[in-house]
């Protein structure tokens, strides 16, 4: 008897299972211990990729917790794709609904957070306007231009101080979070993503220059939606970030 | 917003944004991309996973009860419940209170 896909990928993710029959090694031998040791190597090395993809949550449910969640995940959501990059995509939802975790409501917008620094890591390569360029544009011209932003630009948006619990996490002796919703702003401004906080109003304006409105359109979105829109701020931390890659058109 | 509002504060928003850039040292401007140079395990870890594919005599077992609790830095954070009732973290132990009695 053979093995079949459907009854190794079983035992794969299961280790209750018994070894699936008709695996033989290159002498004809039953071969099922070889088994065992590709189980486990299987689930300990997709481990680790969810370790190395997220250390804050790592962090905030500990070391050893952790590892349960991920040996519960795993067996969940096996990979999709063979590229790693990708592995863990559905940690958030999953996080919202793992009975140990789904107390701990900040957890999936972290979880999401570190997919964005993931994903920020990952983009295309732009390369930023000269800031001289911003400041020789009439601020006529300005408002009645659409802006591009970097393929490397994220955003994520939560009720909870997500920047800040990130933070508290990577940083040697950053203050400890208070309660206040948090939209974070990631971009490569150099090699590596950076998180950034974006004050009130910032990430409609984003999301607006994003689905191609004008900077002024842009404005009027982020005025709406909250009253004290501090357009300095954001565009200070979009130049900073050098997340601008083209004005006008 | 009236457009004079509107160009006035986008022209405010430009200076203050350049002046902050200008503020930034000349040193973290010149930083250039520089691949492949670093060592074995020391590489940046913000490509996340698939970096590495190394093997492990690691042992997995696949634990299903929640049985460490309070190791993390979940209940070092006091947050208030959100106004839909979702809850803060109290603590990493399964909730067995309003069980059916």
């Amino acid at each position: 008897m053979r093995v079949n896909q459907t009854s190794f990928r079983h035992a794969l993710l299961d280790p209750e299972a018994a070894r699936p029959d008709g695996l033989s090694d290159g002498m004809g031998r039953p071969a099922g211990r070889r088994f065992d040791v590709y189980r486990n190597n299987v689930s300990v090395s997709l481990t680790e990729a969810l370790e190395v993809g997220f250390p804050v949550i790592r962090k905030l449910v500990g070391h050893d917790n952790f590892k349960v969640l991920a040996a519960a995940y795993l067996r969940r959501h096996p990979p999709h794709s063979p590229l790693m990059m990708h592995f863990g995509a559905e940690l958030p939802s999953f996080l919202a609904d793992f009975e140990p975790t789904r107390q701990t409501g900040y957890l999936p917008d972290i979880a999401r957070l570190e997919l964005a620094i993931r994903e920020s890591y990952h983009a295309a390569d732009a390369d930023p306007i000269n800031p001289a360029e911003l400041e020789a544009l009439p601020p006529e011209a300005l408002i009645g231009s659409r802006v591009q932003l970097a393929p490397a630009l994220r955003q994520v948006r939560s009720p909870w101080p997500i920047f800040s619990i990130w933070r508290f996490n990577v940083e040697e002796g950053a203050k400890s979070p208070e309660m206040a919703a948090e939209d974070v702003l990631i971009a490569r401004p150099d090699m590596d993503p950076v998180p950034g906080l974006l004050p009130s109003g910032g990430a409609e304006f984003i999301n607006a220059l994003l689905t191609g409105a004008t900077f002024g359109d842009a404005m009027d979105k982020a005025s709406e939606a909250s009253w004290d829109f501090d357009l300095p701020v954001v565009l200070t931390l979009l130049v900073e970030m050098k997340t601008i890659v083209e004005i006008g058109g | 917003m009236s457009k004079t509002t509107k160009t006035l504060a986008a022209a405010g928003a430009v200076a203050t944004a350049l002046a902050a850039s200008l503020a930034v040292p000349a040193q973290a401007q010149t930083k250039e991309k520089c691949y492949g140079v670093s060592l074995a395990g020391q590489n940046d870890c913000a490509a996340g996973p698939g970096t590495t594919c190394s093997g492990t005599s690691t042992v997995d077992y696949q634990g299903n009860a929640w049985t460490l609790v309070d190791t993390g830095t979940c209940t070092e954070i006091e947050l208030p419940a959100m106004a839909d009732g979702t809850p803060r973290m109290g603590s990493l132990e399964p909730i067995e209170r309003d069980l059916p009695s």
